[in-house]
């Protein structure tokens, strides 16, 4: 599903490089926590992976494909491949609900009645069934989180890749937000998850990647967040 | 993809950048009129230049019948086959002379005839009613006074003309406010780029959440970049459709309406002359405008 293999990526102005000589394999249908405090590159990493970014060095595999060869008209059908979801949901503030999950499948040219049928599905799986005509605006944050899942499943991704997705919540509505990534982790859906909160690594013992100054310091399964922070 | 998707993307952006829209669209109107007004200049130049004005220096016109009657200058009668022959030889002799045609009377109607079409001078007139001439090319054009001294008060020649004199002044004037027209029109050209790529730029910027998200979600860069390339084309386009408006409004005020009356003597452009730059005023329209947010996009929009 991912493989790293000797990865390494400097950016122009900066001496030290965002990530240094990392290898990895993520197989399919894993769910894996990324740790590592600010600045460690965890951010680098999932660029990456999203071939937001090329590595300097080393090679990239995402869905059996090496990146560094994927030529940029090819990347968006990648991209399709994929979900993701941000700390800040990134929703569009002056659509409903029901259309920034079909703007996702608008925008790659899914013909309508499809989009019609799968929204509500979708949107009944993240627990927001009925909420289709609400503005983001009027919802919770916990809720706002969920649509964005939504959209991110709604092409039925191979991977899901979240980039701190329980930041701005509370400890309460981020549980509910884990429970939903981990149904979608049991449909076959792998998972790769960034994130400062101990609570949720510790108490959902997973697969442990953490990452200090560029290097890969911890693989760990079932592991937990670590020792200090 | 579908269009409606895409038109209501479109329709929101140019909404959201109303000024911005105007001012692309008034730019490019204007710089089209001028574009425009300056190739129909050209057009009506050449056509009061006529059929010798580029290929000859002088031209000696030989009395004929009415201006016998007429004419002081051809007061001993209409010219005679010797009176020709003896002028053509003695052109043909001269070192300052490099070529000389002769003209019929057929030939000058027929030439009138092309230029000035069937207006109602041109119908009155019959064959018999125009001047033989010699047409003569001098090696240096500025002797012109040579051939008018040697030949003006010959009997059988009614006048010898400077073809220049009589219309370089007029050529010259609409030539300067041709170059005029094509400078001001680049300029205007250049404001109207700057533009597009500014509107581009701060529609792409006020869009970047939008274009994030579809980025994220996998949609092809044609399908990012096609919104922000219509407005521009499509704002371009009113732009050239006013542009159009101007120039045919232009030919049926100020020429048809205006100046037909007041100056007979030149023959004025017709609406062929005009309807047939419009289309390329609206091509220019068009292309130009989404070229230049084509351009804008690859250093603002990244996909």
């Amino acid at each position: 599903m991912i493989r790293f293999d000797n990865v390494s990526k400097s950016y122009p102005k900066q001496t030290r490089p965002a990530l240094r000589d990392v290898s990895l394999e993520i197989g399919k249908g894993e769910f894996v926590f990324l740790v590592g405090s600010s600045g460690s590159g965890k951010s680098t990493f999932l660029r990456l992976l999203l071939r937001e970014e090329r590595a300097s060095h080393g090679q990239v595999h995402v869905l059996g494909k090496d990146l560094a060869r994927l030529s940029n008209w090819k990347v968006p059908h990648m991209r399709r491949q994929l979900g993701t979801v941000f700390q800040d949901f990134r929703l569009l503030p002056n659509k409903t609900v029901g259309e920034n999950v079909a703007f996702a499948l608008e925008v790659i040219g899914k013909p309508r009645a499809s989009i019609r049928k799968t929204v509500p599905e979708v949107l009944d799986l993240v627990g927001l069934g009925g909420k289709d005509g609400r503005m983001p605006g009027e919802l919770s944050g916990g809720e706002q989180q969920r649509v964005a899942i939504a959209r991110a499943f709604v092409n039925r991704p191979m991977l899901l890749i979240a980039d701190e997705p329980t930041g701005n919540l509370d400890p309460q509505t981020s549980v509910g937000i884990m429970k939903l990534l981990d149904r979608i982790n049991r449909t076959g859906t792998t998972v790769v998850m960034a994130t400062h909160d101990q609570q949720i690594v510790d108490q959902m013992r997973k697969r442990v990647i953490e990452l200090e100054k560029g290097r890969l310091v911890r693989d760990q399964s079932r592991g937990v967040y670590g020792y200090q922070h | 993809m579908r269009a409606q998707f895409v038109l209501s993307e479109i329709s929101v952006g140019l909404r959201r950048n109303l000024t911005m829209t105007f001012a692309v669209i008034i730019s490019v109107a204007l710089s089209l009129t001028l574009f425009g007004g300056s190739l129909l200049m050209r057009d009506q130049v050449s056509t009061m230049k006529g059929y010798w004005y580029d290929k000859v220096n002088v031209s000696v016109f030989l009395c004929n019948k009415n201006d016998a009657e007429a004419d002081p200058n051809c007061s001993r009668g209409a010219v005679t086959p010797d009176q020709k022959g003896e002028i053509l030889s003695e052109l043909k002799r001269m070192p300052i002379v490099d070529t000389v045609q002769y003209e019929s009377a057929d030939q000058a109607y027929k030439h009138y005839k092309e230029q000035f079409g069937d207006s109602p001078l041109a119908s009155s007139l019959t064959p018999d009613q125009m001047q033989e001439s010699f047409r003569i090319k001098l090696k240096d054009p500025q002797k012109f006074e040579v051939i008018s001294s040697a030949f003006s008060s010959r009997p059988g020649v009614q006048e010898v003309t400077d073809q220049k004199s009589l219309l370089e002044n007029l050529f010259n004037l609409l030539n300067g406010m041709n170059i005029a027209a094509l400078g001001l029109m680049g300029l205007m050209l250049v404001v109207a780029l700057m533009l597009i790529v500014n509107t581009v730029r701060v529609s792409a910027f006020s869009r970047r959440r939008e274009t994030g998200i579809m980025r994220l979600v996998g949609a092809s860069s044609f399908y990012i970049q096609m919104p922000f390339i219509m407005e521009a084309a499509i704002a371009g386009l009113i732009g050239a459709g006013l542009a159009c408006f101007l120039l045919v409004s232009g030919q049926y005020f100020l020429v048809n309406n205006w100046l037909v009356d007041r100056i007979d003597v030149i023959n004025f452009i017709g609406w062929d002359a005009v309807l047939t730059k419009l289309p390329l005023v609206l091509a220019i329209g068009l292309l130009m405008p989404a070229l230049a947010a084509f351009f804008a996009l690859r250093k603002y929009l990244k996909v």
